[in-house]
């Protein structure tokens, strides 16, 4: 056990059992696993991804490259670092050899999302970050304080002093004086892993692992005032021969796992440093009980660190360097300087000084600048936005952290000696076996032989090298890059810089990023008013955007094919009534709005009298139909444009897009009024005896009540409009009412029909109806390279209108090709079969076999039915020249087949549009 | 714990060499501007195939550290219209030889692509293009939900899931490769040729004499030119408007991300437009998944978060075992986007300026094809027949080659 009394944020009294690697063990609440490892002297935690080396704890935190571990239990988890995993009971975890391995079931754990808005975030509880979330709390501002550890303090764990009190007891005061203060919201265990434009920033809280019943994790999306990257440093390590093995370990990770967790990771230990804050690790342990040697790489070492040195009996050497070690699981000895000679140690600590951790500014794009004194990349230049503080900026000494953090209101510290940092990427060696990324089982030989392909810029190193790309994402690794490549080089390490910083900081679970977002939360389920009516009547639904409709309602026994036979046959037979709920339903209100419909659409919206309805279509810039519907004038200022269903939220933004860029003098305002409105279209031959069943007082006869108007009534007070529209070509009604009195008026609409026989019909019997009657669904019929011509309605396309969108592309050549593909209808010769919607369409060979590859093709079918008016199956289609090919016969490939079917004209049933007025 | 081969080690070596590092000449052949792919394959091709070696590649930054090095590296033909289907089968028909011709593994892996459909439209869609790839020659199925989970069995082919899955068009064919491989294998050959790559040197201007292109104007001083070829993807449009020519590209952001190492999991590559997101993993093990573009135009290569978010929540919908894989990386690229999602290819008002661009999501794939067909392009002055259909003009004269409603996830 190397577990020392007296140290460390743990729960003594109580014990927790776990599992690595099929042995049981025990650790105490406050444990991280690797923390519980190291105590019971478990050093070796996987292997290497590409060499099969041993790999253990080299790290602190999430800096780590080595200690990486798979969870089994509670709940199988890839490649976290055991630094990062607290301890709970019951816990399983195994070491891996590079990869993780994911469950083989859903996780059924719950994740938030949360919006938090404030004047200022605080990345970071340490010193600066403390510091700075006070004096923003004093001042009566929003903050929130986030830091990605369980327990607040950063760096000050050990032995500092801040306001002439011991460390850690200034963290607590501090912390208490945030938790009383009305304006912060303070979060450990949270890591701001992004940062986004306009103070944009994601943290993720780790909840623990089904705690309380809530989410594992939440993910904060905050928006700051200001953002403040109090972020702290991350330790350099030294490449030397072999220094990626178990027992090497950066210097703050030591002092980190004592003071946090009670553990002394060696017992003989060499600190190998050029950086003054390595002694600080030295005394500790050597106060703890190890015996300790530091070898300092400088020529001048700090005298006063090393008179305190001396007193506890710690040997310093200066001017020395590690150039490997020795060992097999674990470290053994270190070899020490030209003569390589074997100083044993079982840790061997290293320090090659500090890094900024300036992530969350880079992200954002705020640039790194080489400060050669600091022999680090440090925050240069401002951002909007955005302050970064103490140690991510580079400022190290407690005293100046204190001070910058926190102005005229600083706490005080001690101040430090500095002795000049040294800079060393490496020592002298066997470059083949000088690791620099750990974690990728990367090189220096790997740097020096991108280096000696040509290769001079660190975005090449690392992709050459994979050095930078684990889970770590370089955080030890990537400045280390970029110094032994400008040395191998022989350029300054300046001139090469560093590779970018990319969001997330530290890994996030997908999951977390989703959120509540998944199954039917996923993309919202909008339901009709009648929804419930549907589900009671049996009907089958379909996805058509984001609205459940019903498609059709199968009798006991009936396949769909039956069903919609059945309801095509009642509605042309009888009447049926179907929930057309789901059309766009768009509000356009003010004096121009008829000016705005007319550039819109393709033809004229602003004759269309009050009470009138007028068909339209919309195309894009290149006189592609986008969509399509009906329009209503309710008042001259004032139109109802319907979309289709799919589009409705397209269409909106279509038209917003235009009043707002290009027609902003234009006096109209845009209104989604699709969810107000409940639409039942009631149709068929005796649609009128039920409407005027039910709404008695309304002349619903074709004098009083043409077709192509509207009428507003009131049913028991309740405003109801009514609406002589077809889609099937049958003498039909549309009856609208606001969402709220739907149920009860289709209740009514059904009860009145009940002596007709009045069949609700889905989607699918409405577009064989409207098929029967050659009109087109847009997006089903069209892709987005049809024009109105193209679909035979040149007729809604106004030669009269000096311009409108889409106009311009109908004088372009290709548009009046008379080789154009056009909508026309196809009947298979054999009466029989049903064309799969989607096949392609080929002339058809002589000996009627289809030709070997490449087959020109005439166009596809894009809607196909049996259809119960003709008796027999039919299909829409385009096909190139189509109105010139009528009486043609193509060959449509199903399977090995070849189907004839001939071309006809697209209106089938009813072509002198006798029905339409009953 | 100890795996008998460790996972790594099956990646291969680099060639020791790759390429020089050239001070730029006062004049070359052929200037192409732009280091990605299709600039330093066209490079290749046109010594390769045309003997034309007096060429520079001009790069602005760290060669193929544009959208080349921030693909997600699909591969696939099954495009719906002769047109497309055409050059990305050409295409592919080069990528299957690639490795051979370049002498550098560049770890084509054809594992197949699956592209879902979730709705009755989608149904549609994918039976057309199914059908129109066959009778194109390409290869392609249509495949039923139970298919679908034999091929890939983490995919939800469930009902219990938002959107379900109905089907999926199946090219096995498609593959992935690795992007930055495939660059320097290209930039080697091209090297060895005796063209020159020059790296940091950004094309800032053009000097213009009539209809011709003179001169261009680098950040390491000017160049004199033959023909100018531009290969610059989403800084095209910039280039252009420097010689007045407008062109209708928009350059978007388009967001990529990894995962950490895993064990394999996901054997083919799925897309989907409904739930929209794309994966693979790639030979590592890392997942690497993209969806669509940021809505706003742009050239940092930066991306917004909800983009992402809302990748991870179609992800995790459509393969649930994913939900506790890591989001390691997300990065950026800057794609140029065409109104018919269709790429630009051929000549310019000026006599001897090239273009090629708007590849938008999808020009990785392209990579040896485009460069192929732009090199013969460039070598004797006229579109070769594969890009003849993708000329500029066709945006006047309406002939479009309309992908966006038949290609579902366009990359
Ligand atoms: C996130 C993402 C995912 C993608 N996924 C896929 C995919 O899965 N499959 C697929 O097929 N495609 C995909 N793509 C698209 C593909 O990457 C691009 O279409 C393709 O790489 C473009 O060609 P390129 O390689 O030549 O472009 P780039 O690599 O961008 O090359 C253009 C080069 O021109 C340089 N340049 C620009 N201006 C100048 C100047 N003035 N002077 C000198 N040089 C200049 C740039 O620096 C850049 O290096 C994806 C793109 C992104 C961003």
């Amino acid at each position: 056990m190397s577990r020392v009394d007296g140290y460390g944020r743990i729960d003594r009294t109580r014990t927790l059992a776990f599992t690595f690697d099929g042995v049981g063990y025990t650790a105490h609440p406050g444990d991280t696993l690797a923390s519980a490892l190291l105590a019971h002297g478990v050093t070796t935690l996987g292997t290497s991804i590409r060499l099969g080396r041993p790999r253990g704890v080299m790290g602190a935190w999430t800096e780590d490259p080595g200690g990486l571990v798979q969870i089994e239990e509670p709940f199988p988890e890839p490649m976290l670092l055991a630094t990062t995993v607290d301890v709970v009971d019951g816990l399983v975890a195994r070491g891996v050899a590079g990869q993780g391995r994911l469950a083989e079931v859903a996780d059924t754990a719950r994740y938030d999302h949360r919006h938090v808005h404030c004047d200022v975030l605080v990345v970071g509880a340490g010193p600066a970050g403390l510091v700075a979330a006070r004096t923003a709390a004093r001042a009566g501002l929003d903050v929130v304080l986030v830091d990605d550890r369980p327990t607040p303090g950063g760096t000050l764990t050990g032995t500092e002093t801040v306001d002439g009190r011991p460390a850690p007891e200034w963290v607590d005061a501090v912390v208490a004086e945030l938790a009383a203060a009305p304006h912060v919201t303070h979060l450990q265990a949270t890591t701001a892993f992004g940062h986004y434009d306009d103070g944009f920033v994601l943290a993720l809280e780790r909840r623990g692992e089904g705690s309380d019943g809530g989410a594992r994790a939440r993910d904060h999306r905050i928006r700051a005032g200001r953002v403040v990257v109090a972020a702290g440093a991350i330790e350099r390590p030294i490449v030397f021969e072999d220094d990626d093995r178990p027992g090497v370990m950066l210097a703050s990770a030591a002092r980190d796992l004592l003071h946090r967790h009670g553990v002394l990771a060696g017992r003989e230990v060499v600190v190998f440093t050029v950086d003054d804050s390595a002694y600080a690790a030295a005394l500790d342990l050597r106060q703890a009980g190890a015996s300790v040697r530091v070898l300092d790489g400088r020529s001048e070492v700090p005298p006063g660190w090393t008179r305190r040195c001396a007193e506890l009996d710690v040997p310093v050497e200066a001017g020395t360097d590690v150039r490997g070690t020795l060992g097999s699981d674990r470290v053994r000895a270190a070899l020490v300087g030209e003569s390589r000679r074997e100083v044993p140690c079982d840790l061997l600590l290293v320090s090659g000084g500090w890094n900024p951790t300036a992530h969350l500014f880079s992200h954002v794009g705020g640039p790194l600048r080489w400060d050669p004194e600091l022999v680090a990349f440090r925050p240069a230049g401002e951002l909007p936005r955005t302050t970064v503080v103490g140690a991510a900026n580079g400022t190290y000494a407690l005293a100046d952290v204190l001070r910058e953090a926190g102005g005229e209101d600083a706490p005080t510290a001690p101040p430090e000696e500095i002795t000049p940092r040294g800079m060393l990427w490496r020592t002298a060696g066997d470059p083949a076996r000088q690791f620099v990324d750990i974690a990728r089982d990367a090189t220096v030989a790997d740097i020096a032989r991108a280096v000696g392909a040509g290769m001079t810029s660190v975005e090449h190193v690392k992709r050459y090298t994979t050095i930078g790309t684990a889970h770590d994402q370089g955080k030890t690794s990537g400045v280390l890059a970029s110094g032994v490549t400008a040395e191998l080089l022989g350029r300054p390490v300046e001139s090469l810089g560093t590779t970018t910083f990319r969001p997330p900081f530290t890994p996030v679970p997908f999951a977390a990023l989703a959120g509540r977002d998944r199954g039917d939360l996923f993309d919202p389920v909008r339901t009709t008013a009648v929804h419930a009516w549907h589900v009671a009547a049996g009907a089958v639904f379909e996805d058509v955007g984001q609205w459940k409709r019903a498609r059709h309602y199968p009798a006991p026994g009936e396949d769909m094919a039956a069903a919609v036979l059945r309801e095509c046959a009642a509605v042309r037979g009888s009447v049926g009534i179907m929930d057309g709920s789901t059309l766009g339903k768009i509000d356009v209100r003010g004096p121009d709005a008829g000016v705005l419909l007319d550039h819109l659409y393709t033809n004229l919206m602003s004759t269309l009298k009050v009470g009138r309805v007028r068909y339209g279509v919309m195309c894009g810039n290149d006189g592609m139909v986008f969509d399509d519907g009906t329009v209503l004038r309710l008042a001259e200022d004032r139109f109802l444009v319907t979309t289709t269903t799919g589009n409705a939220a397209h269409v909106l933004d279509w038209m917003e897009e235009w009043l707002q860029t290009e027609w902003p003098h234009l006096r109209v305002r845009l209104t989604s009024v699709t969810e107000q409105w409940s639409i039942f279209a009631v149709a068929g031959p005796r649609s009128r005896d039920v409407v005027g069943r039910v709404f008695g007082d309304v002349d619903v006869s074709n004098d009083a009540f043409g077709f192509m108007t509207w009428q507003d009534t009131t049913l028991d007070g309740v405003p109801v409009r009514l609406a002589r529209i077809s889609f099937s070509g049958e003498l039909a009604f549309e009856v609208s009412v606001d969402a709220w009195h739907a149920p009860d008026l289709w209740a009514r609409l059904v009860a009145a029909g009940a002596e007709d026989g009045i069949t609700p019909y889905g989607t699918e019997t409405m577009h064989v109806l409207r098929a029967e009657k050659g009109y087109p669904i847009i997006g089903q019929d069209t892709d987005g390279t049809v024009t109105p011509h193209d679909l035979g309605m040149s007729w809604a396309v106004s030669k009269k209108k000096p311009d409108f969108v889409g106009k311009r592309s109908f004088a372009r050549p290709v548009a009046t090709d008379p080789q154009r593909k056009q909508l026309v209808s196809l009947l298979p010769t054999d009466a029989t079969t049903t064309l799969p919607e989607g096949s392609q369409i080929v002339a058809l060979p002589d000996d009627g076999r289809l030709p070997p590859p490449p087959v020109p093709m005439l166009g596809h079918v894009t809607s196909s039915y049996r259809s119960a008016a003709l008796g027999r199956p039919f299909a829409l289609a385009l096909v190139a020249g189509g109105r010139d090919r009528v009486g043609e016969v193509v060959g449509i490939p199903v399977g090995d087949m070849l189907i004839a079917a001939q071309i006809g004209g697209t209106v089938l049933v009813d072509p002198e549009g006798a029905r339409r007025d009953g | 714990m100890n795996s008998p081969v460790p996972p790594g080690a099956a990646l291969p070596d680099h060639p020791d060499f790759l390429w020089r590092t050239p001070e730029p000449k006062p004049s070359y052949d052929v200037v192409i501007v732009g280091g990605g792919g299709h600039g330093l394959a066209t490079a290749h091709y046109l010594a390769q195939n045309h003997g034309i070696t007096n060429v520079a590649v001009l790069e602005r930054g760290w060669l193929a550290g544009g959208n080349m090095a921030r693909n997600t590296t699909l591969i696939r033909s099954n495009y719906l219209w002769d047109e497309s289907a055409a050059i990305y089968e050409h295409s592919l028909k080069l990528w299957e030889g690639l490795e051979d011709d370049l002498g550098y593994p560049i770890l084509f892996s054809q594992r197949g692509v699956l592209n879902l459909a979730h709705t009755e439209q989608d149904v549609r869609d994918s039976v057309r293009r199914v059908e129109a790839n066959r009778l194109n020659g390409i290869d392609a199925e249509w495949l039923g939900p139970d298919e679908v989970a034999k091929i890939c069995p983490i995919v939800n082919v469930s009902d219990d899931i938002r959107y379900p899955v109905q089907g999926a068009t199946y090219q096995p064919r498609a593959g992935i490769a690795k992007h930055d491989y495939v660059a320097w294998g290209f930039a080697r050959r091209a090297d060895e040729a005796g063209i020159d790559i020059i790296q940091d040197c950004e094309v800032t201007d053009f000097v213009v004499d009539g209809d011709r292109v003179t001169t261009v104007r680098t950040s390491r001083g000017d160049i004199a030119c033959g023909t100018v070829a531009l290969c610059a993807a989403g800084h095209t449009s910039v280039l252009l408007d420097r010689l007045g020519v407008r062109t209708p590209l928009q350059s978007h952001p388009l967001q990529a991300l990894v995962s950490e190492l895993l064990e394999p999991v996901h054997p083919t590559i799925v897309m989907s437009n409904a739930v929209h997101v794309y994966v693979s993993q790639a030979h590592k093990g890392e997942l690497v998944m993209g969806a669509g573009v940021d809505g706003y135009n742009g050239y940092g290569q930066r991306g917004a978060f909800h983009v992402i978010e809302r990748q991870m929540a179609a992800a995790v919908e459509l393969f649930p075992v994913f939900a506790r894989a890591h989001l390691l990386r997300s990065w950026a690229g800057i794609v140029d986007v065409t109104p018919d999602a269709s790429p630009i290819v051929g000549h310019t008002p000026y006599a001897n300026v090239l273009v090629n661009a708007g590849w938008g999501t999808g020009g990785f794939k392209a990579t040896p094809g485009i460069g192929w067909a732009f090199a013969d392009t460039v070598a004797h002055g006229r579109p070769h027949p594969l890009v003849a259909p993708f000329a500029l003009d066709r945006f006047v004269t309406g002939a479009l080659v309309d992908e966006h409603g038949a290609a579902g996830v366009a990359h």
